[in-house]
């Protein structure tokens, strides 16, 4: 066990599947020497040579166009997009390529690869490096979109992700890479995609969240279970497609009252899946209406974005409100 | 087009170097340019008697296809657009899953999941395409790029059209092609028309030949009617790739005798005058007068032969006249490698609805959950 950081964690596993697996090939803007611009791939290129981590003229739709034909002849492409603001001129090659090969060919060929790209606020980054775009991607077939929210998390889910036969899109919250540390076991171990994690067990209301929301929905459960005795269960989604349904409806089951809460725009964000979802399967549970929690239907701000991402405040303000109901 | 590489001139004589093909290649190349031609006519009728959805012909383009074709080894890989599947069916696609495919039954090996005139051919590694112009360029780089890093000599040919090179996909390709110096060579071909946009209206550039420097490799145009052309110069450009020299461009000059496909009237666009025009450097009539000039084939045998193709096409098709309906299950599968717990709930809640409406199959029935 050692003591990393999200980033740390993240470069543990690129490590420790690149050592065990010679056609894993990692690969982007500035990821070569320098490690990438927050230093996930860092020590890489030294350690495993310019034919396995390298850097590529700057394109994103090159970057994830190679991948897939690197994918469908026999390597295990690891492709980094900068940030995930930057991912559309790759959203044809992600959804109309990557997404459908499988399909389209009946299962002849195929695209196991993986995009790790960072993503979300709170870093003062603006409209264009501050993005959580899982919606649009997740709304996509045959994608996988795996967000995880600590360090054991991180690297396990990124050693599955790259061992997984379809392509993965792999976002990580740069706001958890240097905030969050946690014990990381070595060598290699996987977390199961389509597994939800239960941060926090209570029977009064469920909260679903995933990613850099994680940290604060917990910090908004101590606070409710500490000034109105209210108990929490936290759910940490962990991997947005496939979706772990029935632990989903069963976490919705054990309170009958619910919060959604992410960074993402609302309008068609994940929490209308989840809220649709319950409204289908489980309504008969339900005591209260679903709330959600999310940034603004606009643009990511700059100076205000601290009042744009969810705190604790509004999720507090949320739990009680369903509490309340 | 006096630039272009041509070895033999539209009346059949010869005005260049000669690729040092035997009588029987020769012949055979002759054979695969007529059953191209052949395929495209059943096509048609099959698609004007409404047994099939749409054809993409590749009439006047059997020089670029069978030439480009040609010097590939089986092992090497051609990434395609719309118009290649003559040239996969050559390289070992079985005509029946040619035809298949163009039924999208449930013999297509795709699954009947594409559109009409969308093929694949894992065993020659004709990989699937998408319809969307240009994705397939980068891919073949990416491929090029695997098959170098296991230092296999393996080349990977990536066919496109004129339109194509206005794409996204085009430079992306092209220029990481450039900086890692793969083993492809990149074949463009330009008939003339993207749908109705004519050629000369995709750029400014001198040539489509001329942006290939700009990346870093040569570009070289072709007489695209001219199937030694396209053999001769399709062959150079492998060697140099597989000697590890690095990609090249060939841009095969030619002209799209019909429509996009046959949802498209060609007359709307373009003169009569320039069709006819074209119709007189017919690429199978040029060959064909070459062949008889060299005693490979006869006064007349054309004739025959199409009869020959035309009867083993027409055998195929009767067959596959009478595939097996689809398997519902189809809809949910491939989309990942095991069908997830939601798709399978899907899935589960259709069949419950199509068995009361007597619309399954047996075997159709629920996933379990």
């Amino acid at each position: 066990m050692a003591n990393l950081t999200l980033i740390q964690a993240v470069n543990d596993g690129l490590r420790t599947v690149m050592k065990a697996d010679d056609s894993v090939v990692v690969f982007g803007e500035d990821v070569g020497p320098k490690g990438g611009v927050f230093l996930a791939t860092e020590g890489l290129t030294a350690d495993f040579g310019e034919s396995r981590c390298f850097d590529t003229p700057l394109s994103e739709d090159g970057i994830i166009g190679t991948a897939i034909g690197m994918a469908m002849n026999g390597l295990r492409p690891v492709a980094e997009i900068q940030f995930q603001d930057f991912i559309f001129p790759a959203f044809d090659q992600i959804v109309s390529e990557a997404a459908k090969l499988r399909y389209r060919s009946g299962g002849q060929y195929t695209a196991p690869m993986v995009i790790r790209t960072p993503y979300g606020g709170g870093i003062r980054g603006g409209l264009y490096h501050s993005q959580s775009g899982e919606a649009y991607f997740a709304h996509t077939a045959g994608l996988k979109v795996v967000i995880p929210s600590t360090p054991h998390d991180a690297k396990g889910l990124l050693i599955a992700s790259i061992q997984d036969p379809d392509p993965v899109l792999f976002m990580e919250p740069k706001a958890l890479y240097r905030s969050v540390k946690g014990e990381v076991p070595e060598g290699e171990y996987t977390v199961d995609l389509s597994t939800l994690r239960t941060v926090r067990q209570g029977g009064d209301v469920t909260i679903y969240c995933y990613g850099a929301m994680v940290p604060v929905v917990e910090r908004a459960a101590a606070q409710a279970a500490e000034q109105r005795g209210i108990d929490c269960l936290v759910v940490d989604l962990r991997t947005l497609m496939p979706l772990d349904e029935e632990g989903v409806l069963e976490a919705a089951k054990q309170t009958g009252r619910v919060v959604v809460v992410h960074e993402a725009p609302r309008f068609c964000g994940y929490g209308a899946e989840i809220s649709a979802l319950i409204a289908e399967h489980c309504i008969e549970y339900m005591e209260a209406p679903v709330r959600r929690v999310t940034g603004f239907d606009t643009p990511f701000p700059n100076t205000l974005e601290h009042h744009y991402l969810p705190d604790d405040r509004r999720v507090l303000d949320a739990i009680e409100s369903v509490y309340d109901f | 087009m006096s630039s272009a590489l041509q070895i033999l001139a539209p009346d059949g004589s010869v005005v260049g170097e000669l690729p040092g093909l035997s009588d029987a290649e020769l012949r055979e190349l002759f054979v695969h340019m007529l059953q191209i031609r052949c395929m495209d006519g059943r096509m048609l009728k099959l698609q004007r008697a409404g047994r099939i959805g749409f054809v993409g012909t590749a009439t006047g383009l059997e020089a670029t296809l069978v030439g480009a074709a040609a010097p590939l080894r089986q092992d090497d890989w051609l990434w395609s657009g719309l118009r290649e599947g003559g040239a996969a069916v050559m390289r070992g696609l079985p005509l029946a899953e040619y035809v298949a495919q163009m039924y999208c039954n449930a013999n297509d090996t795709a699954k009947g999941r594409q559109m009409c005139n969308h093929f694949q051919h894992k065993g020659t590694n004709y990989p699937s395409w998408s319809s969307v112009i240009g994705t397939q360029i980068t891919h073949g780089v990416g491929a090029a790029f695997a098959s170098m890093r296991r230092g296999e000599d393996t080349v990977h040919a990536i066919h496109f059209g004129d339109g194509a090179t206005s794409s996204n996909g085009f430079h992306s390709g092209l220029n990481f092609a450039g900086v890692w110096k793969v083993p492809a060579v990149f074949v463009c071909t330009d008939n003339g028309w993207a749908i109705s946009v004519a050629s000369s209206a995709q750029t400014a550039a001198k040539s489509f030949a001329a942006k290939a420097p700009a990346y870093g490799f040569p570009g070289v145009e072709v007489d695209g009617n001219d199937v030694l052309a396209c053999q001769s110069a399709m062959a150079d450009a492998i060697e140099r790739a597989r000697r590890g020299e690095g990609p090249t461009m060939l841009v095969l000059k030619t002209y799209r005798m019909l429509g996009h496909s046959s949802s498209d009237d060609p007359t709307k666009y373009r003169a009569d005058e320039e069709v006819e025009a074209w119709a007189k450097r017919d690429p199978i009539a040029r060959f064909e007068r070459y062949l008889i000039e060299r005693g490979v084939v006869s006064e007349g045998e054309r004739a025959d032969l199409e009869t020959q193709l035309l009867v083993k096409i027409d055998a195929v098709i009767h067959e596959q006249e009478a595939a097996p309906p689809m398997a519902l299950k189809t809809l949910v599968e491939d989309v990942y490698a095991e069908v997830p717990y939601h798709l399978r709930r899907e899935y589960n809640d259709f069949i419950a609805v199509a068995e009361k409406l007597g619309h399954a199959q047996p075997g159709d029935g629920a996933f379990p959950l």
